[in-house]
């Protein structure tokens, strides 16, 4: 792509990026939540695919990592829902304890507090990481092969 | 009748899926038609769960306490990822066709190659 | 002829579906179990969620916490199959590759 449009796309990365953290960190209070945050950032990684060359994108985006990404955040799914084995799988055991993300709340309307909701920001970023992993290899993987079958044909 | 608007919606999505599965040879407008017929379940579960007048389940600073059905929303929110991952992988079994029989038309992918 | 019965019974389904999404009526022999937008018949466990949810949970965001602690098995799955749809990509689009070059 042309000089202002690569300008662009590496201007907007930082803000999508941004975006997507914003949206996964307050899933348990605004709209939104893991899945859809990390689909926003993986929108961010399809951006630089749109925009750069080839190797450039070889070079700025390791396919390893992205799949690390997504081998570690359903891990660590996992083991948030393990973590409340003692009562049940899955059990919300943070919540209302006062330790981290432990503060209760009552019925009604309210500003929203961060500091609550107990295991499901913790489950909400994990699965962020997971899918951003996830969507952005599938854009990877099929460049790659469009790309490598055009280089093996030439 | 006219208060059902959106169920018709719902018909008229998925008979426009089920007619592009159908009659289509072309497997790029077939994953179309599966994803149109998926996006017309979708509509259905969230307009089941629609109360009238009712805001969006989420109570940071809500306007009101009367709110939609919260788990029809939750129940669209799985279809719609596990949606996202079949329509990647149709896409990239159709990348690995056309790489193969240099065609997408479905009449012609049936024939088999050596 | 095979057109003509596809388009048949395209015509069918599209009709029965129309049927039932305007004029509900008694399918199930039930006459109250009608098909209103805007008037859900059953809506206690929904109406449980809404009214105990912030107090069990602690998250404004009643569908995150169906999400991730009512429903959680359900994540769980579908987390699963979005991971084995990324492996199923990656092994569909290398195995040609490495297919195209040995050749």
């Amino acid at each position: 792509m042309s000089k202002i449009v690569r300008t662009q796309a590496s201007f907007l990365y930082t803000f999508v990026l941004i975006f997507g953290f914003y949206i996964v960190a307050h899933g348990h209070l605004t709209p939104g939540g893991g899945f859809q945050g990390g689909a926003v950032i993986a929108t961010g990684i399809a951006l630089v695919v749109v925009a750069y060359k080839f190797d450039e994108i070889k070079r700025r985006i390791k396919k390893t990592s992205l799949t690390a990404a997504e081998g570690i955040g359903l891990l660590s799914f996992i083991i948030a829902g393990i973590s409340g084995i003692g009562v049940s799988f899955f059990y919300n055991w943070l919540a209302n304890s006062g330790l981290l993300f432990g503060e209760s709340v009552t019925y009604g309307i309210n500003p929203g507090y961060l500091n609550t909701a107990g295991t499901l920001p913790i489950m909400n970023l994990a699965v962020g990481i997971e899918v951003l992993g996830g969507l952005g290899v599938i854009v990877l993987y099929m460049l790659h092969f469009v790309k490598g079958g055009e280089r093996n044909a030439a | 009748m006219l208060l059902n608007l959106p169920f018709i919606t719902v018909v008229i999505i998925m008979a426009l899926g089920l007619y592009a599965m159908l009659f289509k040879r072309n497997l790029i407008k077939i994953v179309i038609g599966l994803s149109l017929i998926e996006s017309g379940v979708n509509l259905f579960l969230v307009s089941l769960g629609y109360r009238n007048g009712g805001i969006a389940p989420i109570y940071t600073n809500a306007p009101s306490t009367n709110m939609v059905l919260p788990t029809p929303q939750a129940l669209t929110l799985t279809s719609i990822v596990i949606g996202v991952a079949t329509t990647a992988m149709l896409l990239s079994f159709c990348m690995v066709i056309y790489r193969h029989y240099g065609t997408l038309d479905s009449r012609k992918v049936r024939r088999l190659r050596e | 002829m095979r057109n003509a019965l596809l388009v048949i019974s395209l015509i069918a389904i599209f009709a029965f579906f129309l049927y039932v999404a305007v004029n509900p009526g008694d399918l199930g022999g039930n006459t109250g179990d009608h098909l209103i937008f805007g008037e859900p018949r059953y809506s206690d466990m929904d109406d449980y969620f809404i009214h105990n949810g912030q107090n069990q949970t602690g998250a404004n965001n009643i569908v995150t916490s169906i999400v991730f602690d009512y429903r959680g098995f359900d994540t769980l799955g579908e987390a699963s199959v979005l991971f084995t749809a990324v492996l199923g990509v990656g092994v569909a689009l290398r195995l040609l590759r490495r297919d195209k070059n040995d050749e």
